[in-house]
């Protein structure tokens, strides 16, 4: 019988120490599952998490991956944090998306200067609106936020499709399901390092995701807002009985999520698509539920996260052209990883043992 | 008319082995948010056994199992390591997907022959009535067996009874002596083996073949028609037969010629399922009196 004891304190080292040992036990158990599916574990492996980042370009295509992510994350640590469970940024994201391509196709002769600003303060608008239908309906009817953010994934995502091939379709597309593309204004454009030139895909909103889970950790640590969510997310009677306004710290934080997601969802098409079709996010909602618990609900934390998890989608990108393996294998991995990481909170927390059950155990109790 | 009524009854079979499954789990006090990913693996499997083996009876069987599996592996971490319920169930959705995925890629463009239909002798001749409910494949029956069963099972037996007390109290269960990690095990098992069950039914009957993410959110749906059955096993089918009824509507709407996008017709069980859950928890008393008090609360032997 396992037996847990709850540690006195968390020592700094298994803070950091547990990511690591999950990310090593999923390898391990990604590389059992591959070889008993008859790949060869260790040239998969290689293909996944090395063959990817082998090269310069790759390095930079590897913060381009972790961009959506790491925006996306460090609004959900809000959420996590509060004990708000969003898991519903997928289709927030989307709503970013379209809200962002609705400013970029109504005024195609705007200068960048006043275009960016408005399609980047309509993905947050597009994405808290999506989030505040939960959140709402959370406070106002008790209706559980996890189904109905998730319901809403879906049908966001038959909204967008319904855009691009109605009413929003480029008539020019020879019926491709495609909205006309940005002007050159509605861009984000790539980043020219000095003495090494572009580096794979990085464009700027890459430097934008940096700064937002800087600015995020700043929120959470360092101001009354964040202390109020750790505080209704640790112990919510304490919380009550500080006068803090639950409702609206569930509002606050899904807002927050909302709004990031919608954001990640304007960065991703204006700086990789550069127009909108049926699938503007692949999944990037969902893995980033894993980025924020890699990051142990850490907004820097979500930076490094983002990056380990990118290079596991990447990896499944290589892997799909080099292995013929389906794109959803990375799903196995992200999936492991998350287990190993629950995993390792607990014993974080406790102290695990085994222990045999019979007259003895029962004795010792007492 | 008849044939619309029918594949209705058919769209709902999924559901209500899946929501069957979930609810006697969520009775024992243990959300599962997997049930997406065990749906999936039920399929995969089911279809990947059938094509093998060529017989749709292994394939029932393999899902089964195999919707079990997953659910053993959800209750190592939440139950044996007492994780966190909510972030475990979606860490076995994305890991279901994957693997389902993964396992099923060889298998993508095949079909098989699924289940034959079954006429129950007698009942069938009855005019209308038997073409509805009495000629239909064995999952049909078992689905609406298995329903009654679990209803009796959790009113009117003792095993049942301290299932709910497992769910409703865990430390009042611990302390008469019932083994509560045990009962949530059991109950976590076999809310899988269902959900593998309604993964099943999806290649083997509704359409002969295997795609990723075939399942399409019902597991998710299943989910809210537990909280849509008030955690009442016989709510249930009245549940699933109106989603399945709204799905149905949608695809009877596109072939009549609805001027309504289908995007739109589509987007229907999505935003019932919200309409019902906000309808259900407007009035409290009604939607909480069965709900299990402990429900996704994190029990831990020996604390």
């Amino acid at each position: 019988m396992i037996s847990m004891t709850p540690r006195k304190d968390i020592s700094l080292y298994r803070t950091f120490l547990t990511p690591l040992v999950a990310i090593l036990l999923t390898l391990v158990i990604g590389a059992a599952i591959f070889d008993f599916l008859g790949f060869n574990p260790l040239e998969s492996l290689y293909h996944f998490f090395v063959a990817p980042i082998s090269r310069y370009d790759g390095i930079g295509d590897l913060f381009v991956k972790a961009c959506p992510l790491i925006i996306t994350a460090t609004g959900l640590v809000f959420c996590y944090r509060a004990n708000v469970w969003n898991i519903g940024a997928e289709g927030q994201l989307v709503l970013g998306a379209i809200f962002a391509g609705g400013v970029a196709l109504a005024f195609p002769d705007w200068p960048a200067i006043t275009l960016m600003p408005a399609m980047i303060l309509a993905s947050v608008i597009g994405g808290i609106c999506w989030a505040m239908i939960p959140a709402l309906l959370k406070v106002r009817f008790n209706t559980n936020e996890i189904l109905v953010s998730l319901m809403l994934t879906y049908v966001a995502a038959l909204f967008i499709d319904w855009l691009v091939r109605g009413p929003w379709r480029d008539p020019m597309s020879f019926g491709f399901p495609l909205t006309k593309m940005y002007t050159d204004a509605a861009l984000i454009h790539r980043i020219e390092v000095p003495f090494i030139g572009m580096l794979g895909q990085l464009h700027w909103g890459v430097v934008g995701a940096l700064m937002l889970s800087l600015v995020g950790a700043f929120l959470l640590s360092r101001t009354i807002l964040g202390y109020k969510v750790r505080v209704m997310g640790d112990a919510p009677r304490a919380g009550r009985f500080a006068g803090f306004n639950p409702n609206l710290i569930t509002i606050g934080v899904m807002a927050i999520a909302g709004g990031a997601a919608g954001l990640a969802g304007m960065i991703e098409v204006s700086a990789s698509m550069g127009q909108l079709q049926p699938n503007v996010s692949f999944g990037y909602g969902f893995t980033a539920i894993i980025v924020a618990f890699l990051a142990r609900l850490n907004p820097v934390g979500v930076i490094f996260a983002g990056l380990i998890v990118a290079l596991a989608e990447l990896g499944g990108d290589n892997a799909q052209i080099v292995l013929g393996m389906p794109k959803v294998v990375t799903g196995v991995f992200k999936g492991i990883l998350l287990f190993m990481l629950l995993a390792g909170e607990t014993y974080n927390r406790y102290q695990i043992e085994w222990r045999r059950v019979g007259p003895q155990s029962a004795l010792r109790e007492q | 008319m008849e044939a619309l009524i029918l594949t209705i009854l058919l769209t709902s079979v999924p559901l209500i082995f899946a929501a069957t499954g979930e609810l006697v789990a969520e009775r024992s006090g243990v959300l599962n948010l997997g049930v997406e990913g065990m749906m999936l693996m039920g399929a995969v499997s089911a279809f990947a056994a059938t094509s093998v083996l060529g017989s749709p009876y292994v394939g029932v069987f393999a899902g089964a199992v195999a919707g079990a599996v997953t659910a053993v592996v959800f209750a190592l971490f939440a139950l044996g390591l007492a994780t966190n319920q909510v972030a475990t169930g979606l860490a076995l959705t994305i890991f279901g997907s994957g693997l389902s995925g993964l396992v099923g890629a060889p298998f993508v463009g095949r079909t098989v022959d699924g289940l034959p239909v079954f006429a129950i002798p007698f009942l069938a001749d009855i005019p209308v009535l038997g073409n509805l409910l009495f000629k239909h494949d064995i999952m049909a029956y078992m689905s609406v067996a298995f329903l009654v069963i679990v209803a009796l099972f959790l009113n009117r037996t003792r095993a049942g009874l301290v299932l709910r007390a497992v769910g409703n109290n865990h430390d009042s269960a611990h302390a008469l002596g019932y083994p509560v990690l045990l009962v949530r095990f059991y109950a976590v098992s076999f809310g899988g083996m269902m959900a593998g069950l309604g993964g099943a039914y999806l290649p083997l009957v509704l359409t002969p073949h295997w795609s990723e993410g075939m399942t399409a959110g019902r597991g998710w749906i299943a989910l809210a028609l537990v909280v849509f059955a008030s955690w009442i096993p016989s709510r249930i089918l009245a549940g699933a037969l109106l989603f399945g009824g709204i799905t149905i509507m949608q695809l009877a709407g596109q072939a009549r010629g609805w001027t309504i996008p289908s995007q739109m017709l589509s987007m229907m069980p999505y935003i019932a399922t919200i309409l019902v859950l906000v309808i259900i928890a407007r009035n409290r008393r009604f939607a909480l009196i069965n709900s299990p008090a402990c429900l996704g609360r994190i029990y831990m032997q020996n604390k």
